[in-house]
């Protein structure tokens, strides 16, 4: 009878060790909350910025004193760097948005 | 750091205010001031304009400073370090640079794949990686931005104060076993590393990050898939992530599945183009230059840190220990000294266990303070004899940061 509870045990104990390695970790991450404010051209920025990457990357940038400046080089980064495929009309539409809100 | 910032020191305290107390008398005043100043509970205030971020719950972690949600990042809440010389799992900092993350990855299916200039190239289950004989390293990671929102003139990048750092115990294999079992061929000059987690778009470039041979093969760089005790947490790297103790956390690639000898210097754009620093004596330029040559960031610079009391306390006159942590780039720490005079005198103070050269080390000093306004401040000396500067160096990227830290209290 002790073998028994022993084996039994034995098995218990390797299930739970196999079961961290056992599924798909399906992570799941809370609602995205943060949103764009409102400006001048925000649908151009919520689908162009916000294709890669939450708002409150632009939200948390420190405050600078050239913010047009700031902004237009960023939206170069973005593009030349990044590759993001941003139409050359939207680009003046997303740094005035920028500069005017953030 | 602005008088604004000194006014409300926010962060800290406000989490510190949702937190358990944590045995000092220090910290239940400190709670008191911040509860004040906190603006919700759900928020806190880091110490430079535009500092306000929401605190939030992730799965696995406890609630951390959100910087952003896609991709996440996390940072630690500054009084969790006055816990001890390890991080919680639940509390280590997360920083992702690209969206598409493996949220669905099957670690049954996990393969580690090590080519290139290989005689046999690998593919490894994650069962076959923990067949291997294990090792343990107790080490600092730390974002290469850690504490960029300090930086004055400030500059673009994640705003994080000084919470993107931790120190962990850290189980797994030698990247130097892995290599060996491959079998690295001759005219082979660096090393590749690549996760699982890429860009949502395919022009944006893949993060994969390199270390030369002679470094990736010191018997120190490391493929963790434990992490204090337990599975690396998701957000953390699971299944498996490059450790390279004593350097930047840009290196420490998270879910690694792919490792490339190659026999040339990778020019990637991780690499080539960003996580850069000045080549310069102290790798610093004149604040709002640009550097005229860069080199990749590397080691970390040595800090310190006062953790028992917040920025903007009030304390009461009299005795008083004072704790904190200090830690380098690897070479260790020899020293650590506390001013309780604005920097005029210092004392050294009484080093905690060493858990490794690589890891925090506590320190703790009793002091004695009279009544009004006092800067506290803390600089650590290390085995190699390099210390910290009393003002800050510069480098347009946010990088490097290791000016003596200043607490600035009031003593009644």
């Amino acid at each position: 009878m002790q073998r028994i509870v022993l084996l039994a045990m034995t098995l218990a104990v390797a299930a739970l060790m196999g079961s961290s390695l056992a599924a798909p970790v399906n992570y799941k991450t809370p609602d995205e909350v943060a949103a764009f404010k409102p400006g001048p051209n925000l649908e151009v920025v919520q689908g162009n910025c916000g294709a890669c990457h939450s708002s409150d990357y632009v939200a948390t940038q420190p405050p600078m004193k050239d913010k047009r400046a700031f902004w237009q080089a960023e939206v170069t980064k973005m593009i030349k760097v990044y590759g993001a495929p941003i139409d050359d009309a939207d680009i003046g539409k997303i740094v005035d948005y920028l500069a005017a809100t953030y | 750091m602005t008088a604004a910032g000194r006014k409300a020191p926010g962060g800290d305290e406000n989490v510190r205010s949702t937190r358990s107390a944590q045995g000092s008398g220090l910290a239940a005043l400190a709670a008191g001031l911040g509860a004040t100043k906190a603006l919700a509970l759900d928020t806190v205030t880091l110490p430079f304009a535009n500092g306000e971020r929401p605190l939030v719950k992730y799965p696995q972690k406890r609630p951390m400073i959100g910087l952003t949600s896609r991709p996440p990042q996390l940072e630690t809440p500054f009084a969790v370090f006055n816990d001890g010389p390890i991080t919680p799992n639940n509390a280590f900092f997360v920083r992702y640079h690209l969206s598409d993350l493996p949220y669905d990855l099957d670690p049954d299916k996990f393969t580690l794949e090590v080519k290139g200039k290989v005689d046999k190239p690998l593919k490894l289950s994650l069962k076959d990686i923990r067949k291997l004989k294990a090792t343990e390293i107790v080490a600092v990671n730390q974002c290469s931005g850690n504490s960029r929102g300090f930086f004055e003139p400030r500059v673009a990048g994640g705003q994080l104060a000084n919470g993107a750092m931790g120190c962990a115990r850290w189980r797994g294999v030698p990247l130097k076993a892995v290599l060996e079992m491959a079998g690295v061929q001759s005219g082979a000059r660096q090393v590749t590393f690549n996760g699982m987690d890429g860009p949502v778009n395919d022009k944006t470039p893949d993060f994969i990050k390199a270390l030369d041979l002679d470094h990736a093969s010191d018997g120190e760089v490391m493929l963790a898939y434990g992490m204090n005790g337990e599975d690396l947490p998701f957000l953390n790297g699971f299944p498996l992530r490059l450790i390279v103790p004593g350097y930047y956390g840009t290196y420490w690639v998270k879910h690694l599945n792919e490792i490339n000898v190659i026999d040339n210097v990778y020019d990637g754009f991780w690499m080539k183009s960003a996580y850069r620093i000045p080549d310069t004596p102290n790798n610093a330029v004149e604040p709002g230059t640009a550097p005229k040559a860069t080199i990749p960031i590397n080691r970390f610079t040595i800090r310190s840190f006062i953790t028992s009391v917040p920025d903007g306390a009030r304390l009461k006159a009299g005795a008083v220990t004072l704790r904190g942590i200090a830690f380098d780039g690897g070479k260790g720490i020899k020293q650590v000294e506390v001013s309780t005079d604005g920097g005029k005198t210092w004392v050294g103070a009484k080093l905690g266990k060493d858990l490794g050269k690589y890891a925090f080390r506590e320190w703790k000093l009793p002091v004695k303070l009279a009544s009004g306004s006092v800067e506290l401040k803390v600089r650590a000396i290390g085995n190699g004899g390099e210390t910290q500067p009393d003002t800050p160096r510069w480098n347009p990227a946010g990088y490097l940061r290791n000016v003596v830290e200043t607490v600035r209290v009031s003593v009644a």
